[in-house]
């Protein structure tokens, strides 16, 4: 098997529940090194129960995960989180810490990492997402973007094997999008490998290797999205698409 | 007897007054603040076993006059062998006071604060209780500053009680030096004079702390 071939993230037959709710009804999927799927779904189709259950921040209730070929658990979960990046929604920044607080606070605390270590390597990440000027914020300065920004570089920060974005851009203002998307796609483009659950159709086509189509808790289609745009195998995902791309519209480039 | 001159009379006494009065409060509020940490994490994050009995002491403590637990443990233990001083019972009422209205305070600045917080620390590998000692503590001990002065003021006061129990803080040292000159309206007004100053100065102080440890989006209103 070739590196670029080796599996980092595999998902068996995920089945998850909220009370008589069956969110996920048997989800299975698989992430290569370096590949980029994109989830899209209607709301409430189970695609953020599924990133959360990766990472068991909502434990599944059937079904297996394996990162990087170890299976993840409740016992090896605090070791397996600090190789798996979260990105939130609502960003998550800690409010009593500034940027660079955010982004090196699971080095110090988590990884035990060397205090100056910990600095360089934290300002190296917010290098990286063009926010070293915004090092000594705090979370209530700074623009949703760029709060979006600080969320990715302590998620990559931590070096991990895989990140799930979690809407990452749905809680901003529209003008504010593509600062985060542009991050998001140099990460993809450096390799990282990346789980995202959005409705960016521009980012969907233009960054993703796969598309994954949810809805009421099963995978409905799954493919290159070319083919998904162009030649999809059910007429619900061409529906869907269709109208997402009236929504949002088809993304630049 | 002019005032002034009463002042400078009673200075003596009243000073030893304060410093006792000044000593129990800052060692209760230290200790009771200690307390209130433990009391407010565990009835927050603790299982049933630590929770509830934590509720019962809160409750207690709360739902009690000061005053008849001051007695209860001064008059109200030595039948039982156990004598404790006035100063010690003091000590022990006014931290145990303190650490049931903190805890209870510090619990709602910890309620407070977006539940998602903790779930973040944890995707970043930490531990629950890693999470609330790195992330929410720092935060809620940051909001519960104006009401923890609030009950600050409320112990200094609260200690005057001590009076009844036979320890020698501002009231009692006031009230022999009024009782050798028959001059009580004057000398509990300068006596309320200084519980006044006290309070001013201490909560002068509590807001440049406030100010030395404000960080944008922990703003208190004023």
């Amino acid at each position: 098997m070739s590196e670029e071939k080796k599996t980092i993230l595999k998902i068996e037959d995920l089945h998850k529940s909220f009370g008589d709710n069956e969110v996920l009804k048997g989800v299975s999927l698989s992430l290569n090194k370096g590949e980029n799927k994109v989830i899209i779904g209607p709301s409430g189709t189970g695609k953020s129960t599924l990133l959360n259950n990766v990472n068991r921040l909502v434990p599944p209730d059937r079904g297996r995960i394996y990162l990087d070929g170890e299976e993840i658990t409740s016992q090896n979960i605090n070791k397996m989180r600090q190789e798996i990046g979260f990105v939130f929604q609502d960003f998550g920044l800690f409010n009593h810490l500034t940027a660079l607080g955010n982004v090196k606070v699971g080095l110090t605390k988590v990884k035990k990492m060397d205090k100056q270590d910990a600095q360089d390597l934290a300002m190296e990440e917010l290098r990286r997402v063009g926010l070293e000027e915004s090092a000594e914020q705090y979370p209530a300065e700074l623009s949703g973007g760029q709060k979006q920004r600080v969320g990715i570089a302590r998620a990559l920060a931590m070096q991990p094997k895989l990140i799930l974005f979690d809407e990452p851009t749905s809680a901003l203002d529209p003008e504010l999008i593509g600062e985060v998307l542009n991050v998001m796609k140099n990460l993809a483009k450096e390799g990282m490998t990346m789980l995202v659950v959005t409705h960016e159709m521009g980012f969907a086509r233009t960054v993703s290797d796969e598309i994954i189509f949810m809805e009421n808790g099963y995978i409905v289609e799954q493919g290159p999205p070319k083919q998904l745009f162009n030649n999809p195998d059910t007429e619900r995902t061409r529906e869907f698409l269709f109208k997402l791309t009236e929504l949002y519209g088809e993304g630049d480039e | 007897m002019e005032i002034f001159d009463l002042f400078i009379e009673a200075w003596p006494l009243l000073f030893k007054g304060v410093q006792l009065t000044l000593l129990l409060t800052v060692i209760s509020i230290i200790a009771g603040t200690t307390i209130a940490i433990f009391l407010a994490l565990g009835k927050t994050y603790g299982p049933k076993y630590v929770k509830w009995p934590i509720v019962v002491f809160i409750e207690i403590i709360r739902g009690t006059p000061l005053l008849a637990q001051l007695f209860i443990l001064y008059f109200g233990l030595p039948p039982y062998g156990l004598n404790l001083s006035g100063f010690t019972v003091a000590f022990i009422g006014f931290t145990v006071n303190c650490s049931a209205y903190t805890a209870e305070y510090l619990r709602g600045s910890i309620m407070s604060i977006e539940s998602n917080q903790l779930r973040v620390a944890q995707s970043l590998g930490m531990t629950k209780w890693q999470g609330i000692f790195n992330v929410i503590l720092p935060q809620a001990l940051r909001r519960v500053v104006p009401s923890w002065t609030n009950e600050f003021i409320y112990l200094l006061k609260y200690t005057s009680l001590a009076y009844m129990i036979g320890t020698h803080e501002l009231m009692t040292q006031a009230k022999f030096f009024a009782s050798r000159n028959y001059e009580f309206f004057k000398v509990y007004l300068i006596v309320a004079l200084f519980y006044l100053v006290l309070v001013v100065f201490f909560t002068n102080i509590f807001s440049w702390v406030e100010r030395q440890f404000k960080i944008p989006g922990f703003e208190f209103e004023h």
